[in-house]
């Protein structure tokens, strides 16, 4: 059969073996990394992220070409993709859901009979909601504006004005990683300082690793701006990372609220 | 060719990868289903030998031959994980979900093809890290829930327990994008015609099952990062010293466990589905009913977490919600048994082997299913709490129940996947043994359980013995029967007569039945319309 004696829209991929060596990366990665944690080398860790990332770099190329050739990518192949981000996306929520959920058990005591009837508990000053985590609220929120402004300007076909949207997008997400790195550097509580650091630490952080993926998604995302990947309608890379940034932002808006805002209140505003 | 250079390659079909690289670069559904089966058949292998080690050192009271008592916590814990993650689920979601959805929905193949190559290699990741999590230093013999504070670094200071977390972690991710991939497939390749209510069940049960990865495995993977930093990088999420509470793993763990038990069977109803349909020559009773049914099951399995802890001290008003929601489940399940027995009333029944394994699942489940009903009541699990009446309903429920549905799936499709007809009365005898054998293995353990028994401990006292004998007879009827079953594998591969591509007849109205048997490397690239719910008859 002829590529030209196309039978169905769907996209029959080649044999591949990055996921192979993907799996790989992984698995050295995994070994690795609980060797170091218990006292080894970290080289296996190092080396299987850098082959992970390796992979992950070809396979995407892969991709991008096969976006590319006019064949494969067929409106219901695209529907498809789409309706694959949205589920990832909700993946992610509920992996962020278990940590909401750890903050939860340890402050509401109707939730657990554990919970701290004072929380910070005593002896740990939080940082001030209304600092630096407001400011970086803020750069979220804008960043969510620009990356809305540069679909709108994709979608009436005006790539540079994209590209300004994608890039201000991306600057201001090193701007808000580059200001968590700062308050962090604030906390006068540390990592391993109990309940508080851990849940703090881990949402936050686990946000903010986010940040970093999505800003790399982002960024890419200018970098096909610019070769003129995208068109007013054939941009589905485009928006899946714009559909991961409002996540990470959302994610954001409610470790603002809980975490920074309510989990510090009766600090701030003693009853 | 050079691999990845999918430029300008579009629908060319001619590539045929040969050798190691079909396998290993795989993105054939029916290549990655036959592997997932294979590495179902592995896995079962050394969980299948760490419960002989278990039922030997329970045949009688005092210590058999085991000296080194972590040694018997990590059989237990070695069993739970491999046959939960890596038989049930390979076999029948990866394995028959690969193979079957796409020829069941006419679709040529599953919607993202690379992606389910490294969801496979990524479960053989797990697996090859689920082994070194037993047997590095002592091992980890925490049992599959994992509980702190035996799972922490006091308790369990070694590597082994981080490896079983990463190896979770990993088989999570693995399921994860199965999960999205099926999805898709489902919602986005189902053939002209092919609507929502024209699905057969068991694509139904994949929707659902792969709904619940979808969302209860992250829960999961976010407490398994917790409990992997309390270990090694100094957060007390879990430890009372730091202001923690080891209960929050408890519910971290069973908001992903509960689920997890439906993932393992739901795919189960699928198949009893297909089969009692096709050996009855009825379309399914109530086909709605069943399809809803499962999908309430999925959405109600994610509200009833805590009746795995009734003896945590959860007030009396969490407990009773917890009752009440879990009797519910009781009403779906009853729509499946009902509406299978209904299938099969008036039917023109036939009983070749599918069939005698799925009647056998309708007997196993009810049992488990009563006893689950027992069990769902807070105040009577406060005695049964971790005796062997749990053991007995989840392995009559869940485990023996879901590996008949399993045997039965493979007879079913074994002609679809092989071309090959597997000897029919060694099938019937690999039945009656194995039904035999594990009845004969788990009934006694209700006894044992309502006198006190308690689970996971390697002795017992004098009172005990009798029961624990007949037990442990009953595993070994029932390993035999899996030796049984695997030289059933090798005859049917190496003397099994050609079959047809409908081999079971006008009952079989799937469209995996239009195509050859074996089903080549490629089908449906002509998609069927269909305008019923049998398409293919």
């Amino acid at each position: 059969m002829k590529s030209s004696e196309r039978t169905h829209p769907y996209h029959m991929v080649e044999p591949s073996k990055w996921p192979v060596l993907s799996t790989f990366g992984a698995l050295t990665a995994a070994i690795g990394g609980v060797w170091s944690m218990h006292g080894g080398p970290v080289f296996g860790l190092l080396f299987g992220i850098g082959l992970m990332i390796y992979s992950a770099y070809c396979w995407w190329r892969d991709v991008v070409h096969e976006s590319r050739n006019g064949i494969d990518y067929t409106n219901t192949v695209r529907r498809g993709l789409r309706i694959g981000v949205v589920l990832f996306i909700a993946s992610e929520v509920m992996f962020f859901f278990a940590f909401f959920w750890a903050f939860a058990d340890a402050t509401v005591p109707i939730i657990s009979r554990t919970a701290h009837v004072t929380w910070p508990p005593e002896g740990v000053v939080p940082l001030d909601p209304f600092g630096l985590p407001l400011i970086n609220t803020l750069i979220l929120l804008a960043s969510g504006g620009t990356v809305t402004y540069a679909h709108h300007m994709l979608k009436l076909n005006n790539q540079a004005r994209c590209a300004d949207g994608l890039f201000l997008t991306v600057i201001l997400g090193i701007i808000f990683t580059f200001t968590q790195g700062l308050e962090y550097g604030h906390a006068t509580f540390g990592f391993s300082d109990g309940i508080y650091s851990s849940t703090f630490y881990l949402a936050t952080g686990f946000h903010g690793l986010h940040v970093i993926i999505g800003t790399i998604f982002l960024g890419v995302c200018y970098w096909r701006c610019k070769l003129g990947h995208f068109s007013a309608i054939h941009h589905i890379g485009f928006e899946a990372a714009a559909w991961y940034w409002h996540f990470v932002d959302v994610v954001w808006l409610f470790l603002f609220g809980c975490i920074y805002w309510w989990g510090s209140l009766s600090y701030f505003v003693p009853s | 060719m050079r691999v990845g250079q999918g430029v300008a390659m579009g629908n060319n079909h001619e590539v045929h990868p040969s050798g190691w690289r079909r396998w290993l670069y795989s993105t054939n559904h029916k290549d990655i289903g036959t592997m997932y089966i294979v590495l179902s058949l592995i896995a079962a292998i050394l969980g299948g030998s760490m419960s002989g080690i278990i039922r030997l050192e329970l045949m009688f009271p005092e210590l058999q031959f085991i000296q080194d008592l972590q040694f018997y916590n990590v059989m237990v814990t070695g069993h739970a994980f491999l046959m939960v993650f890596f038989v049930v689920m390979p076999a029948m979601f990866g394995g028959f979900g690969n193979w079957f959805v796409p020829l069941m929905i006419g679709a040529p193949d599953m919607a993202f093809p690379r992606m389910n190559n490294i969801s496979f290699w990524l479960l053989a990741a797990a697996l090859i890290l689920l082994l070194l999590s037993a047997f590095v230093q002592g091992g980890a013999g925490t049992g599959w829930t994992v509980y702190p504070p035996l799972s922490n670094a006091d308790y369990h200071p070694g590597p082994a327990v981080d490896f079983g977390i990463l190896s979770l972690h990993v088989a999570g991710a693995s399921s994860i994008l199965g999960a999205i991939n099926f999805i898709v497939t489902i919602l986005n390749m189902r053939a002209p015609g092919m609507t929502i209510h024209r699905m057969p069940l068991f694509v139904w049960s994949i929707l659902v099952t792969a709904f619940l990865l979808l969302l209860a495995i992250p829960v999961l993977a976010g407490g398994l990062t917790m409990l992997l930093t309390d270990r090694n990088f100094g957060t007390t999420f879990f430890e009372v010293a730091g202001g923690g509470d080891p209960i929050l793993w408890q519910h971290l763990f069973w908001f992903f466990g509960h689920p997890e038990v439906y993932i393992i069977i739901i795919p189960g109803f699928g198949i009893i589905s297909q089969v009692i349909s096709t050996f009855s020559k009825k379309p399914v009773f109530g086909y709605l009913g069943m399809a809803y049914a499962m999908v309430f099951i999925g959405v109600v399995g994610f509200v009833v977490w805590a009746h795995h802890m009734y003896t945590v001290g959860l007030d009396a008003d969490s407990r009773a919600y917890f009752v009440g929601a879990t009797l519910i489940i009781a009403v779906p399940t009853g729509v499946k048994i009902f509406s299978w027995l209904a299938t099969m009333w008036g039917g023109s029944i036939e009983f070749p082997a599918p069939m005698m394994f799925a009647c056998g699942f309708i007997f196993l489940f009810v049992v488990g299913g009563v006893t689950g009903v027992a069990l769902a009541n807070s105040g009577m699990d406060l005695a049964w709490h971790d005796t062997y009446f749990v053991v007995a309903h989840f392995h009559y429920v869940m485990a023996i129940a879901a590996v008949l549905a399993i045997f039965s799936g493979y007879y079913y499709w074994i002609g679809k996947m092989s071309g090959r007809q597997y000897p029919e009365k060694l099938a019937k005898i690999h039945f009656w043994l194995f039904f035999a054998g594990v009845n004969i293995l788990f009934f006694p353990q209700h006894f044992l359980g309502m006198a006190g028994m308690p689970r996971r401990i390697p002795d017992y006292p004098d009172s005990y013995a009798g029961w624990n004998l007949v037990s442990s007879v009953g595993a070994f009827v029932a390993g035999i029967a899996t030796l049984l079953f695997f030289f059933i594998i090798w005859k049917t591969f190496s003397s099994g007569g050609k079959v047809q591509s409908n081999q079971w007849g006008p009952g079989a109205t799937t469209l995996e039945w239009t195509v050859d048997s074996p089903a080549p490397f490629h089908t449906h690239e002509e998609l069927p319309v269909t305008n019923s719910h049998m398409p293919a008859e």
